[in-house]
């Protein structure tokens, strides 16, 4: 691979046998997504699954590849859902149109958001996108006539959705998941997209090393502005996802309680790995399903071994498992 | 609007900002000192709250709570530097705030097996109960005192700093540690003394907000945002920062509750923004460290 001004990007290693399959990242994904409903306990948890995956992966670019800390992404999934909501029950807009028009309006949010807290490094950045994300979720709750405030949004159910002259009962939560999974797909070819793209490691430079990135010439700031809108525009789809699934949106999806869920789930997949935020959320809310069954307090334990996992499991259960079998950085 | 009531609204904002000045300082203190921002730190004053409650019912006096759970929860806050934050020096300065975040789920979650989830009335003690004519007006005699503690703690913080020799070690310390590992201070030590300060800090804070607040495991995840945008303001690492953006923020906010109280909880949200656009590194913030 090489960058357009002629210099090489990525040293590729001779490519194994394993290698070779994992070039197909995006389509090895998509098989295991596909047959993930049997897999799990329950519909209901896998179409969550893919949900907060999705959500989890757009915050991987800015987390995991970039390297930038944000304790804010819950805004983009929150507005991905509002935006949706809003746009189906207030304004009669076809769903679809609404998806899209609702992840362009969630970018043109993290435009914002990004413009003021890329100017700021290293732990600063973490507070500053908590602080505006809250400045969100309390815009929110105060614009009551529009999101519903502590009620959240109602109204906008869709059960039926046509596909190329196709009628798909959307209540059928088989149907519902495959509907869901066309646009998880969607979202991880554009990720792809963009990991293998210059840009995709420009980003990574950025994250070694910030100052030397500079030094050969590359506007760091503008490159951060561009990955935390596009990471923004990722989550936002999956609460497109959100507000399809549950034809309700409830204010904590602006919470910065969410915000930190997305961090715990990275960290538990593992960041900077393809499918490591698929393995994080299937991790969390089974270990969510599973403490619930007999405490009501399961937080105490996710939170207990979210702790066990920065002290000794830094890089998650995928991220570990990838290094035990020995698949090199650029093949993740 | 008479000028009265300004003036009126004016001390409860100082009151308020008290409290945040208070409960900033101690992130401020430790950031500048370990490097490290500790997302508990919204928990540990609720838990703060919390034991200062017990400590008053359980002596039947509100004073050993106020004296009694900063220092508790101090030393709390000192087991959890030498347990868990002390083996993260060294790594990405991500993962101290990643583990006191998980921390904060624990300790939220803790205090809701003992105490329940619902909120509990925090009385204000007898002796402060009421209002004081100030000759323009009536105010809580309750936030006076919470204005004259914070002066008296702020004045004997600076007095510690400034005139002292552990002060002197603490501020030379801030400024490169290395420098004195090499010149035989115990810098580990300092550091676990300078954490424990800062968690006593916010339990104080904690203490202080019970009367006016009510008690109740969410709140500190309210201030924790409250703590984040007045050091992002004041500058992180800077004491005389965190008090002025304190004081600005709680001025801020009952001022705008008395002409629009809709915008009250945005109002310090638009404030951090602002001042990012225009000196990233804070009012009073050292430029290159953070921004």
């Amino acid at each position: 691979m090489t960058h357009p001004s002629g210099g090489e990007v990525l040293a590729k290693p001779a490519p194994s046998g394993l290698d070779r399959i994992l070039d197909h990242r995006v389509l090895l994904s998509i098989v295991v997504l596909a047959i993930l409903p049997w897999l799990l306990p329950s519909k209901a948890l896998a179409v969550n699954v893919l949900i907060y995956g999705v959500v989890v992966m757009g915050y991987n670019l800015l987390f995991g590849y970039t390297g930038l800390l944000s304790f804010g992404q819950a805004a983009f999934f929150g507005a991905g859902a509002y935006f949706t909501g809003i746009a189906i029950g207030r304004y009669g807009v076809p769903w679809f149109v609404a998806v899209a028009l609702a992840v362009l309006l969630s970018t043109c949010l993290a435009a914002v958001i990004g413009i003021i807290s890329t100017r700021t490094r290293g732990i600063y950045f973490s507070m500053v996108t908590l602080a505006l994300a809250q400045l969100v979720y309390y815009v929110a709750l105060q614009a009551a006539s529009f999101t519903g405030g502590e009620n959240g949004l109602r109204g906008f159910t869709v059960d039926r959705i046509s596909l190329l002259g196709l009628q798909v009962n959307f209540l059928d939560p088989v149907n519902k998941y495959y509907v869901l999974m066309a646009f998880a797909a969607l979202a991880m070819w554009f990720q792809s997209r963009i990991l293998n793209s210059p840009f995709g490691a420009v980003i990574e430079a950025i994250r070694e090393n910030e100052q030397r990135a500079r030094a050969c010439g590359y506007d760091v700031e503008r490159s951060k502005l561009v990955v935390f809108m596009l990471s923004g525009a990722i989550s936002s789809l999956g609460g497109c996802m959100l507000a399809l699934h549950l034809s309700i949106v409830p204010l904590d999806i602006l919470h910065y309680q969410t915000s930190g869920m997305i961090v715990m789930m990275v960290l538990l997949g593992g960041a900077r790995s393809f499918f490591g935020p698929f393995v994080g959320a299937a991790s969390f809310l089974i270990l969510e399903d599973v403490i619930s069954l007999w405490t009501p307090h399961w937080q105490i334990f996710v939170g207990a071994i979210f702790v066990l996992f920065v002290l000794f499991l830094p890089k998650g259960i995928w991220g570990t498992l990838l290094d035990a079998i020995g698949i090199g950085k650029a093949r993740r | 609007m008479d000028l009265s009531l300004i003036i009126m609204q004016l001390l409860s904002g100082i009151a308020l900002g008290a409290v945040l000045v208070i409960t900033a300082l101690g992130l401020t203190i430790v950031f500048g000192m370990l490097g490290v921002v500790n997302f508990a730190h919204g928990a540990l004053f609720m838990i703060g709250a919390y034991a200062g409650l017990y400590l008053a019912s359980l002596t039947g006096s509100f004073w050993w709570g106020l004296l009694l759970a900063p220092i508790l929860i101090g030393a709390f806050g000192m087991l959890i530097e030498f347990v868990l934050i002390r083996r993260l020096y060294g790594r990405s300065i991500d993962d101290p705030l990643l583990l006191t975040f998980g921390l904060s789920y624990v300790l939220v979650e803790g205090v809701r097996i003992v105490f329940g989830s619902d909120g509990i009335p925090f009385p204000t003690p007898p002796q402060l109960i009421g209002v004081l004519d100030l000759g323009i007006g009536f105010f809580p005699r309750y936030r006076l005192f919470v204005i004259a503690l914070v002066a008296v703690v702020l004045l004997a913080l600076w007095l510690a700093l400034e005139k002292t020799r552990i002060g002197l070690i603490v501020r030379a310390g801030a400024r490169d540690p290395t420098i004195m590992q090499v010149l035989g201070v115990d810098i580990g030590r300092v550091w676990l003394a300078i954490f424990g300060l800062g968690v006593g800090l916010a339990a104080l804070g904690g203490v202080l907000a019970g009367p006016m607040r009510s008690v109740n495991p969410e709140m500190g995840s309210l201030v924790l945002a409250e703590a984040f945008v007045v050091t992002v303001i004041g500058g992180l690492g800077s004491i005389v920062g965190a008090v002025v953006a304190g004081l600005m923020v709680g001025i801020s906010i009952s001022m705008v509750a008395l002409f629009a109280p809709e915008m009250a909880t945005i109002v310090m949200f638009a404030l951090m923004a602002v001042v990012l656009l225009i000196r990233p590194q804070g009012l009073f913030g050292v430029r290159g460290r953070t921004a």
